[in-house]
Parts: structure tokens; sequence; C-alpha cells
């Protein structure tokens, strides 16, 4: 079955079975291995990409259900100053250790941020909760996201937890 | 690629979807949000030979608002109620409600009618429109026909609807500006579904006070005593406590099954906080 959507920014036709899950799609044919896959059914965060802007996961996102749509992963915030801030956060703030969590993390986080601005750490913690990570413990994840909410808002705040 | 093989279609509008579903041998199920149903496919718990999509049918993402209801299309998602982005018929409580189901992620496609269709007991919506009152639109081969919440959660994934209806829109009616509500739901990780879920609204304009125990048992339980007991209160008092705890003991005396002693205490406990949360006492 034939599906056109954009895959960041490009215009791609792809021809799927139906049962084709996006993160199979763009991993397997299209190489955005930033797309991890944990659980396969929704519980994880791993495979978190965005569609037209929303954040969603794309193991239990059909492919075929796409058409018109616009598909961003990890790959597509080349250049994007947020997500270079978060990156750059996640490094100082030992917020990775094997880096399975980390697309869905960073895709995530950045997705919070834009939204909310700057949060409280319960608020924080909450808004990460989709997303498990087997390594860190999550303290290095939550003062990374909070570093880099710095530039958007509430900079004490921001610092506070950070330190934390 | 994890399901078993179907065929996929994207249903235009209603009466596509309504065809769809008509040939009760063809094993055709609707598609919503798919939050829940592609994890079951990706499971292989469910396969159905035909998928038919129908969350971009336009009628089904309509929303309105009157006097005294708000409705909702079945494919409004959980992200969009959230958001803001639909009229609120109870002092918050919706979109309080919708910021608490599984995650943000899944919120952004999930649908309010989805999970009312769907039907599991400790979904949110289940809950929450119970203790709303709300009614429920629902079209099929005879036409369309209304049922209200009691006599639509029938049993754990099973509702008043045959195969061959589909849920159109939701109405909830308003409360009164001043109403105060009550929402505690106990999960051992944020945005889970409940273990248990407690939901009070109290409305002293109309004199109304509802009170629903979620995800507890094989249908969210309608709590009347505990209702009575709180209509009226204006505020918290250790007698009104003493008061609820009978009252909860005797709703839950009339529960599909018996609890644990253990449970009693964790749904006592879940109810009185969302009381205490509804009369204002943090
Ligand atoms: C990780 C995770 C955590 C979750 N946590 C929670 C939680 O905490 N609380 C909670 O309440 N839910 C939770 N959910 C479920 C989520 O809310 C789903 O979105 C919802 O249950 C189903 O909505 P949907 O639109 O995705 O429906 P779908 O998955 O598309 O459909 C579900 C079922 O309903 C049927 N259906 C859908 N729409 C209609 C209609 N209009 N008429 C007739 N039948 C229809 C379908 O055929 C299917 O059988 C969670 C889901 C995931 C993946
Ligand atoms: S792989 Fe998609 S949520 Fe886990
Ligand atoms: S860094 Fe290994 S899972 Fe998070």
């Amino acid at each position: 079955m034939k599906v056109s959507f954009t895959l960041n920014g490009e215009a791609i036709t792809a021809d799927v079975e139906p049962r084709t899950s996006l993160a199979d799609l763009v991993r397997g044919e299209h190489r955005c291995t930033s797309v991890h896959l944990g659980c396969e059914h929704g519980v994880c965060g791993a495979c978190t990409v965005l569609i037209d802007g929303k954040i969603a996961r794309s193991c239990i996102t059909l492919a075929v259900a796409l058409d018109g749509t616009a598909v961003t992963t990890l790959e597509g915030f080349e250049g994007d100053a947020l997500m270079d801030r978060l990156r750059e956060a996640f490094r100082a703030h030992h917020g990775l250790q094997c880096g399975y969590c980390t697309p869905g993390m960073l895709i995530t986080a950045h997705d919070l941020i834009r939204r909310k601005g700057a949060l409280s750490e319960a608020a924080l913690r909450q808004g990460l909760a989709g997303n498990i990570c087997r390594c860190t413990g999550y303290a290095g994840i939550v003062a990374a996201v909070a570093a880099a909410m710095d530039e958007h808002g509430d900079t004490a705040r921001a610092a506070a937890i950070a330190a934390e | 690629m994890k399901p078993m093989p179907f065929d996929y279609a994207r249903a235009t509008d209603v009466p596509d979807a309504l065809a769809a579903l008509a040939d009760a041998e063809a094993g055709v199920r609707v598609m919503a949000g798919g939050q829940s149903l592609v994890p079951m496919l990706n499971l292989r718990l469910a396969t159905f030979p035909r998928v038919v999509d129908i969350s971009k049918v336009a009628e089904l993402r309509e929303r309105g608002e009157t006097a005294d209801a708000v409705t909702l299309g079945a494919c409004v998602t959980h992200g969009e109620i959230e958001d803001g982005e639909a009229p609120e018929p109870a002092a918050g409580l919706m979109r309080h409600v919708a910021s608490g189901i599984a995650y943000r992620a899944v919120r952004n496609r999930g649908t309010i009618g989805g999970s009312a269709s769907l039907a599991d007991a400790s979904a949110d919506w289940v809950t929450t429109l119970l203790a709303l009152g709300a009614r429920f639109v629902i079209r099929g081969p005879d036409g369309e026909r209304e049922v209200a919440a009691p006599d639509m959660f029938l049993a754990p994934y099973f509702t008043a609807m045959t195969d061959q209806e589909l849920l159109v829109r939701i109405v909830v009616p308003k409360t009164s500006r001043d109403a105060t509500w009550g929402y505690y739901k106990v999960t051992r990780r944020s945005g889970e579904y409940g273990l248990t879920i407690g939901a009070v609204i109290l409305d002293p304009a109309r004199d109304r006070a509802s009170v629903v125990l979620g995800a507890a048992s094989r249908t969210p339980l309608a709590c009347t005593a505990t209702a009575a007991a709180l209509r009226g209160a204006p505020r918290w008092t250790d007698a009104l406590e003493a008061a609820l705890r009978v009252a909860v003991a005797e709703d839950l005396a009339r529960g599909d099954r018996p609890f644990e002693p253990h449970e009693a205490i964790m749904v006592e406990t879940t109810i009185l906080r969302a009381a205490t949360q509804a009369l204002g006492v943090s």
C-alpha cells in the first residue's frame, strides 16, 4: 500500500504492508537509526518522533495512516538551537550512558520545554515519565533538561535543579 | 513488524465507516488513535482482517457547546482536551484528567471515544464520564441512539455498542461554575493505568454530588452512599470523615467482587483523598 509524507523535510513515498509501523519504515528503509525500539507497545518512549510537530510513539503508529503528514526523527533536528543545547547539556550532566533511551529523551524534553518553558523538578520528572532509561537513574537526565530549560525561562530555578 | 497481516482503509465519513462495519463476518475493526489497538495487534492479543481508520473523519473531530452541555466528537484526542482545545464542562476536571492519561506522546493520538469504546475498567475516561453523567451517541445500521453512562459500560472491554455500531460523540452535562472536584489516581509509575481511581464532583448549586470508584472492580462503581454523605457538606470535619468511612464501606459491599482488607484500605483512601480535594482540604 502506497503512503507519502515528508521525513525530516524530504518528501518520501513508500510501498508498505499496512502492518508496518512508522518505526520499522523509517529505521529499516530510510536509515533513521535514532529511532530505537524498546518495547514495541508504547510504554518505553525510545521510539518517540514528531508527527506534524507533535510527539508520538512510532512503534504504535501505522505508517499507512500517515499520508500527507510531516514526520521528524532526531536526525531532523540538525541545527535546532534548543536541541543543540539539550545535546550539550546531556553530555555535560551525564544524561546518558548506553544511549538507547537518548533520542526519545531528547525529543520528549524538546517538546516539554517548547510547550511549558520552565518547569519545577516534579513537573519535569512527570513530563519525562513516559521514557524509560535502564542506565542513568534519571538524575543526570533531569539535571540536563533543567539546564537546557535555562535560556527558555526561569533561570534561577533551572540552575537550582541542575545543581541538585 | 509484529502484527499479523491485515488490510487498511481510511473512512471518509461516518456512513463510510458504518458500511465497512456492516458485514459482521468481515471482522473489521475501526481504529481511532490506535494507541490501544496497535499495541494489541503488536502483541498479537488481537488479529483483525481489516482495520478502518476513522481518525480523520471530520464529524468525529467536531466539538460543540450549548448552555448546559459540551459535545465532544469521538476522535477528539486526550491531548486536545488537555490543551483546552475543546470546551470544558466541569470546572477543569476534564483537562486535569486528560493530562494524567498515559504520556504526552500517547495523548497526542489517543482519543476519548477510543477509550470509551474499549471500556478498559481502569481507563480514566470510563470513570470520569460516569461521574459526569455523560451520554454516548452511537450510530449503527438502525440509525442513532443515545446511551447514558451507567448503561454504557457493562463489563471489562464490553459496552452497550454492537460491532456494527460506531461511537459518534459524547455529550457531557456542564456542572455549575462553582462546582468543585477531586480526582485521585493510584499508580506505581505516573502515566500508567490506575490501580484505583477516586472521582468526586460536588455541585452544591445543583444539590448534586457524584462519587465513582474506578479501576478497582469489573466496572466503575458509583458510590451513591458516599455521594449522599458528601452532598451539602460545607467542609471537612471529623464527623464527616467518620460518616464517609461508613458510607464507603456500604458502597464497597455493593461492588461486583469482595475486596481484600488491604485493597479496602487502598480504595477507601483513594475515595477520601478525592473527597478532601473536592472540599478544598489539601
Ligand atoms: C503506554 C500507554 C499507557 C496508557 N495509559 C493509560 C492511562 O493511564 N489511562 C487511560 O485511560 N488510558 C491509557 N492508555 C490508553 C489510551 O488512553 C488509548 O488512547 C485509549 O485507550 C484508546 O484510544 P484510541 O483512540 O487510541 O483507540 P484505538 O486504539 O484506536 O481503539 C481502541 C478500541 O476501540 C474501538 N474504537 C475506537 N474508536 C471507536 C469508535 N468511535 N466507535 C466504536 N469503536 C471504537 C477500536 O475498534 C478498538 O477496539 C494508555 C496507552 C498506552 C499505549
Ligand atoms: S518502542 Fe515505542 S514506546 Fe517502546
Ligand atoms: S542511557 Fe542507557 S537506557 Fe538510558
